[in-house]
């Protein structure tokens, strides 16, 4: 699909497969990157979903959001999950149980289930090379139980247990690289994304389903709750995080490094940070240091797919 | 394969079944003593000896998880654990029987740390008794070999879908050769019939399996579990009746051994009944009224058939292999007092504790315990337990 094209709206899938009525909260742009997937992988699909915010609010019993075969297990174990899915069906249609069918496997998480609690089952699959596709729908926190710190909670932000405090800046560590984890092992396609860029989201979802292999998607989710903003306002967060090279949008396929958009200008990391109650306690020179970090990060990355 | 009896390692049995079951997919992670069983699984997929998928995990916690994804995509599945390993998967042990994921473990039982002890107990089972699976012990090599089709035959059964353990003591059968009759191929075909689940996970008739239950309905999902598992029994038998039609092996849920006219009879589950056994000829040689209970069948528990096994006994003397630290005895002698309190003339339960990380129980042994639990039962020192055979 032509990410520039103004048609390219209406090239969209139609169908819904994650579907309305689910109870995520207002404006929870973690939901609107579940729904974008799900339309660019379409009715051929399996989930395995971990435990989070996106499994609980679309599967209470007896009800469900899904329009395509869906399983949870447990928080950790999706990737597992699905692998099991994948080699199971692989033996049975092998072996005439089944009729051959191309279907998408994907496994979907939340950062704490993919950064925290399940990067070694998550490593796992990706090092045994299932064909499969592994979604982490990134909020920086645990959402679903109270917006709790994780690994992949950035450095400054305040959360109900990384407190901002009197002797406490918020979280103290820096966020772990979850793409340059997945990169390590020499799969064939990893990206970033963010649904305030649907189109491009869209394209590296059907990219990824393509592959042969496993790839891994790492989609920046805004979640209005967690972040303390307007819920009104996940979309602009999710395009001022990209336009500050705060999480920029790249690609690594097949060895190679390309960034799939570069801002221009880039905007301050000021604009994105400012209004977001979790950051609200710091300083200019902490944001001046989380702006420098920003750059180097950014620079980093722009050298990488300068060489390739 | 065809009929024949061999000579093999009970391990490398359980594997063969496995094979003859058509498996579709096995993962595992290495522990001792289930090693062998999963080390010949992955030489009989490598060797084209069986056309399976062999998923080598980094973890028992994603075997149990690869075996639940494939399970609900309709696979046959097999995976096989011991003790630490156990532990490790227990959080996934026990959604796998509430989804209704008919998964089949080789469960080689081994102590708990700490300390570590690679030795055989049943302090690992004990740990997910009430996890929702079918539990099955056995005996030795012929009934580890036959109880692989059983233990398919029942998971799968459209009437049960529950996973099933195998219990098998680690070391004392699963590295021992013994002598097992081998059933041709045709016969498991029609034995155990193609594995069909209703509706799996399939793009075709989508369905989502593993949603989460508010208060309203969570009792009701848990009372659906309960009878399925306590309905599962009549399977259980039934499947048992079918393979002694076409094999002449006979098992029950509940089994004796000169238990008719007996007073006194000690209960064991597990490789040490053919010790107890012995024991049991050598004391009524010298005029003693015992006898042997073995319990086969864990889960669901066996209670008619338990009743009419202690009917008329004065006392059973249960050993047990695992403690319920702090409670009032090993999980064997609890469910036995339990079970019989309220029946008329219940026998009085004396437990004692023995063959902890193997610790031998010899003939010996039995009978000192035999004799002992009778000495206690006369006394009337019947509550709790006692460890035998302390040192110090
Ligand atoms: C083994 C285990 N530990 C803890 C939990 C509690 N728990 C459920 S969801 C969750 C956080 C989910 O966070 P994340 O993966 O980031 O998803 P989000 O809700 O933010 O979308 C936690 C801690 C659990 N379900 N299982
Ligand atoms: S807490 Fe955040 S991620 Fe969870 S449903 Fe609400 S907005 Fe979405
Ligand atoms: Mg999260």
């Amino acid at each position: 699909m032509d990410k520039f094209s103004v048609f390219s709206a209406r090239l969209v899938e139609k169908g819904e497969y994650f579907t309305s009525g689910h109870r995520a909260c207002q404006g929870c742009a973690e939901a609107l990157a579940v729904r974008l997937v799900m339309k660019a992988l379409g009715r051929n699909t399996i989930v395995a979903m971990a435990t989070g915010c996106m499994e609980i609010v679309s599967s209470p019993l007896p009800t469900t959001a899904w329009e395509v075969p869906w399983i949870h297990v447990a928080f950790e174990n999706a990737s597992a999950v699905i692998s099991g899915c994948e080699s199971g069906m692989k033996a049975m249609m092998r072996k005439g149980k089944l009729p051959p069918k191309k279907i998408n496997f994907v496994a979907m998480g939340g950062d704490g289930a993919t950064a925290d609690i399940g990067m070694g089952q998550l490593s796992g699959a990706l090092e045994r090379g299932h064909d499969m596709i592994y979604v982490c729908y990134d909020n920086e926190a645990y959402m679903n139980t109270g917006i709790q710190r994780s690994s992949s909670t950035p450095w400054g932000a305040s959360t109900t247990t990384s407190p901002a405090g009197k002797v406490s800046k918020g979280q103290y560590t820096q966020k772990k690289d979850m793409p340059k984890i997945a990169i390590a092992h020499n799969i064939p396609y990893v990206a970033t994304a963010c649904p305030s860029f649907p189109f491009d989201l869209m394209d590296k979802v059907e990219k990824a389903a393509a592959i042969e292999g496993p790839a891994y998607l790492h989609i920046l989710s805004v979640c209005p709750t967690g972040w303390r903003i307007p819920s009104e306002e996940a979309i602009k967060y999710g395009r001022l995080a990209v336009n500050t090279c705060v999480f920029p949008l790249y690609e690594y396929e097949h060895g190679e490094y390309s960034l799939t958009y570069r801002p221009h200008p880039i905007l301050p990391v000021r604009e994105y940070i400012e209004g977001q109650g979790r950051f609200r306690h710091l300083g200019s020179e902490d944001i001046d240091s989380i702006q420098e970090r920003t750059r180097m990060e950014y620079e980093k990355l722009v050298k990488l797919s300068e060489e390739d | 394969m065809a009929k024949e009896r061999k000579g093999i390692e009970v391990s490398l049995a359980i594997a063969e079944a496995v094979g003859q079951a058509d498996c579709d997919l096995i993962s595992a992670y290495p522990i001792t003593p289930q090693t062998h069983i999963v080390e010949h699984l992955s030489e009989m997929v490598a060797d084209a000896h069986l056309d399976a998928e062999f998923v080598p995990v980094e973890s028992e916690h994603s075997a149990m998880s690869v075996c639940c994804g494939a399970a609900a995509v309709g696979a046959r599945t097999f995976t096989s654990t011991s003790s630490q390993g156990l532990a490790l998967m227990a959080e996934i042990f026990f959604i796998a029987s509430a989804m209704r994921l008919p998964v089949v473990m080789a469960l080689a039982n081994r102590s708990l740390s700490a300390p570590l002890s690679i030795w055989n107990d049943h302090s690992d089972t004990m740990m997910v008794r009430d996890g929702g699976w079918i539990h099955v012990f056995v005996e030795n090599g012929q009934e580890a070999y036959d109880h692989v089709f059983w233990a398919f035959r029942v998971a799968e059964d459209p009437a049960v879908r529950l996973p099933v353990a195998l219990n098998i003591d680690g070391f004392i059968m699963t590295h021992m050769i013994e002598p097992v009759d081998f059933e041709d191929d045709e016969l498991i075909k029609r034995y155990i019939p193609e594995f069909r689940m209703e509706k799996p996970l399939h793009p075709d008739n989508p369905v989502s399996m593993g949603c989460f239950a508010m208060p309203e309905i969570y009792s009701e999902a848990q009372m659906t579990r309960e009878r399925a598992l306590v309905d599962s029994y009549a399977t259980c038998v039934k499947a048992w009746e079918e393979w002694a039609a076409v094999t002449g092996r006979q098992y029950h849920p509940v089994e004796t051994y000169r238990a008719d006219d007996a007073e006194y009879c000690i209960v064991t589950m597990g490789s040490l009944g053919e010790t107890a056994m012995a024991a049991v000829d050598e004391l009524r040689e010298q005029g003693e009224k015992v006898g042997v209970i073995k319990i086969r069948l864990w889960r669901p528990f066996p209670f008619d058939d338990l009743y009419r096994a202690a009917a008329g006994k004065h006392t059973l003397i249960v050993l047990d292999r695992a403690i319920s630290f702090g409670g009032p005895g090993g999980p064997v002698a609890l469910e036995l007092r339990s079970a019989l309190c309220n029946s008329p003339q219940a026998p009085v339960v004396v437990n004692y504790v023995a063959g902890l990380a193997s610790r031998d129980v010899t003939v010996e042994d039995f009978k000192a315990i035999i004799l002992g639990g009778k000495a206690k039962s006369a006394e009337g020192d019947v509550a709790g337990f006692t460890f035998y055979g302390l040192r110090g």
